[in-house]
């Protein structure tokens, strides 16, 4: 703490006022052109703070996981039925299955805990709220700013992944951008349920557990989705993991796929996108402006 | 008849501010109401306040105070009524409004993950400053703040008081002109308030327009020129600390103690001393210009108070006076 004398002593002025600073006009009209990427800005320092984590969870858990399933794994699988995954390696078949899975869990990470801290815990959210920004470009800023997560840590998952050469076509880089996509086809819906909660009653955790578990393991990632009774199957289909992942092998090792069926799958994840975002937005600003 | 020039020389500022518009005004609310379902938490409150006042709403937790403070800020919409800030609404022009004010929330919400320095500089980034005139800001605010030597320090290090600076020091990175605080000392121990009153005033001295909030009335005495008091929703009061303190009590106040079981049977017995009486579960106050006065007379009855004090009257006696109850629970 402040030493008795302090309050005392002399110290200097804050000089408000002195023109230095530009005029609150230029703030605002900076703020509503540049708010979004003031807040992303704000929040890529924050993440900078665990950024060592950020890359070890890039590199560290591709490796483990294409050796375990695509080395390991996959001696056992190849030597049985190599027509099973369409006459490549098991390896290149899971490959972009485990990127976008990747994404996928990030997003279900940085779109929870984050804003509940925003809104609740540290109530980080209410400092921007009270400087030129909106809510929505408070929003957004954190949208920005984790897709800039999601495309770095793609981009090393390819480059592991490409290391392990299970990305035999030129196209494969474009499974980056899938990846992203698809982190945010699943996370903004799922940011929009998190700025509803008011009281954390384990709810993340019941996501993680029943939500992104199964869609991780029933959204053909480790096997053919056909391979799955009728009954199942569904799950594939309403989710973003498989939706990515079929992307994913198109781009990556020409998976033979109707062209319609790769528009089908880009639309859900625009779609759920572009839904996601708007829900956010209108939740943003109604708990903010209340 | 020799009284109308002076009356009119003694109007004619407030004719003039009121001619020249809002521009003289920072602050302008009218019939403000805010409503939350069938709870009004604002019932049509109206003021005014100049460039380089320091404006203090007083009131008991729950008065509305914050709710104020928000619509003020620009966060919060008004259910009816008007409001300007420098002029404009703040509903039609929330970020050009935002951009006027610094803001000391009621609880601190900086940044604990980035370090006290950083958390000045990210601030500024959202009114668009650029880092050549935030860095040296920056180093500015934080030894004005007295945390010059905590610039590397994570936030959650810090000390109540020290964070409660810190977002002082943050609210001024854009140099505002109005500074809007809700609760500036709560939680805080009587040293670290009075570094923040010392600092506040500086601030005030430079012509900074301050807002404040509070439900210390010694916070309000020490930093307000004028102000409101606030209960359920309604302006009960307003006016300077000491114009108050004269229109709605007495220059002293006795203070006596009978233990709990006896405040109220003596209260009756005391009739008369004083200009008013109040009793109290824990205590009697007697109102009275002349303290020492009314205790030798309490004497002269024959009665033995377990304590007795001679005080000057406060805001608490204004507040007591107005809504008979007191401001802190």
């Amino acid at each position: 703490m402040t030493e008795p004398g302090q309050t005392t002593a002399a110290s200097p002025k804050p000089q408000t006022g002195t023109g230095r600073a530009h005029a609150p006009e230029v703030s605002a009209a900076k703020a509503r052109r540049w708010g979004a990427f003031y807040y992303a800005e704000q929040v890529l320092r924050v993440m900078k703070g665990y950024g060592w984590t950020i890359v070890m969870y890039g590199v560290g858990q591709p490796v483990a996981y294409l050796f375990a399933m695509g080395v390991g794994l996959a001696t056992l699988v190849d030597s049985n039925s190599a027509a099973a995954f369409g006459g490549v390696s098991y390896l290149t078949f899971i490959a972009p299955a485990l990127l976008i899975s990747a994404a996928v869990m990030t997003a279900a990470n940085e779109f929870t805990f984050p804003v509940m801290d925003g809104f609740k815990w540290r109530r980080v959210y209410y400092g921007p709220h009270a400087s030129p920004l909106t809510p929505e470009q408070i929003a957004a800023g954190q949208i920005i700013a984790v897709t800039v997560r999601f495309l770095l840590q793609s981009a090393i998952y390819f480059g592991v992944v490409t290391l392990f050469g299970a990305s035999p076509s030129g196209w494969g880089w474009v499974s980056i951008l899938i990846a992203t996509l698809a982190g945010l086809a699943f996370g903004l819906p799922l940011m929009a349920y998190a700025a509803r909660i008011k009281e954390d009653k384990g709810q993340f955790a019941m996501v993680m557990r029943f939500i992104v578990m199964p869609l991780f393991l029933f959204s053909g990632t480790f096997f053919p989705l056909d391979t799955l009774p009728l009954g199942v199957r569904w799950v594939g289909w309403i989710s973003p993991i498989w939706h990515g992942t079929e992307l994913g092998r198109v781009v990556t090792y020409g998976y033979p796929e109707p062209a319609w069926l790769s528009a089908v799958h880009l639309i859900v994840l625009a779609g759920l996108t572009v839904l996601g975002w708007v829900l956010t937005r209108r939740q943003f600003a109604t708990r903010m402006g209340a | 008849m020799f009284r109308v020039p002076e009356l009119a020389a003694k109007e004619s500022p407030v004719e003039s501010a009121a001619e020249s518009g809002p521009a003289q005004y920072v602050i302008t609310a009218e019939n403000l109401t805010k409503s939350y379902g069938d709870m009004t938490a604002v019932d049509g409150i109206s003021f005014r306040v100049p460039a380089g006042e320091a404006f203090g709403l007083l009131g008991p937790n729950g008065a509305g105070k914050s709710t104020t403070m928000r619509m003020i800020g620009g966060v919060s919409q008004r259910t009816s009524g008007s409001l300007t800030i420098m002029g404009l609404d703040p509903e039609q022009h929330g970020p050009e409004v935002r951009a006027h004010l610094g803001v000391v929330p009621q609880q601190d919400n900086l940044d604990e993950e980035l370090k006290v320095r950083d958390n000045l500089l990210v601030y500024g980034r959202y009114f668009g400053l650029p880092m050549s005139y935030l860095k040296p800001k920056a180093d500015e605010l934080l030894e004005f703040a007295q945390l010059t030597d905590k610039a590397k320090a994570k936030v959650d290090a810090l000390s109540g008081g020290m964070k409660r600076r810190l977002t002082i020091a943050r609210s001024l990175i854009n140099e505002p002109k109005i500074l809007l605080l809700d609760e500036p000392t709560t939680g805080l121990d009587p040293q670290a308030r009075h570094i923040l009153w010392d600092r506040l005033f500086r601030l005030k001295e430079q012509g900074v327009t301050l807002i404040l909030t509070t439900h210390y009335m010694d916070e309000a005495e020490q930093l307000c020129d004028r102000l409101i008091v606030v209960d359920k929703g309604r302006i009960m009061a307003e006016g300077s600390p000491a114009s108050l303190i004269r229109e709605y009590s007495t220059r002293e106040v006795l203070e006596l103690r009978f233990g709990s079981a006896r405040n109220a049977t003596v209260g009756a017995e005391l009739e008369g001393i004083g200009e008013r009486v109040e009793t109290l579960p824990d205590r009697v106050l007697i109102y009275a210009n002349d303290g020492e006065a009314a205790l030798e007379e309490v004497s002269a009855r024959g009665l033995r108070p377990v304590t007795s004090l001679v005080r000057r009257s406060s805001l608490e006696d204004v507040f007591l006076r107005l809504t008979g109850r007191s401001l802190v629970d």
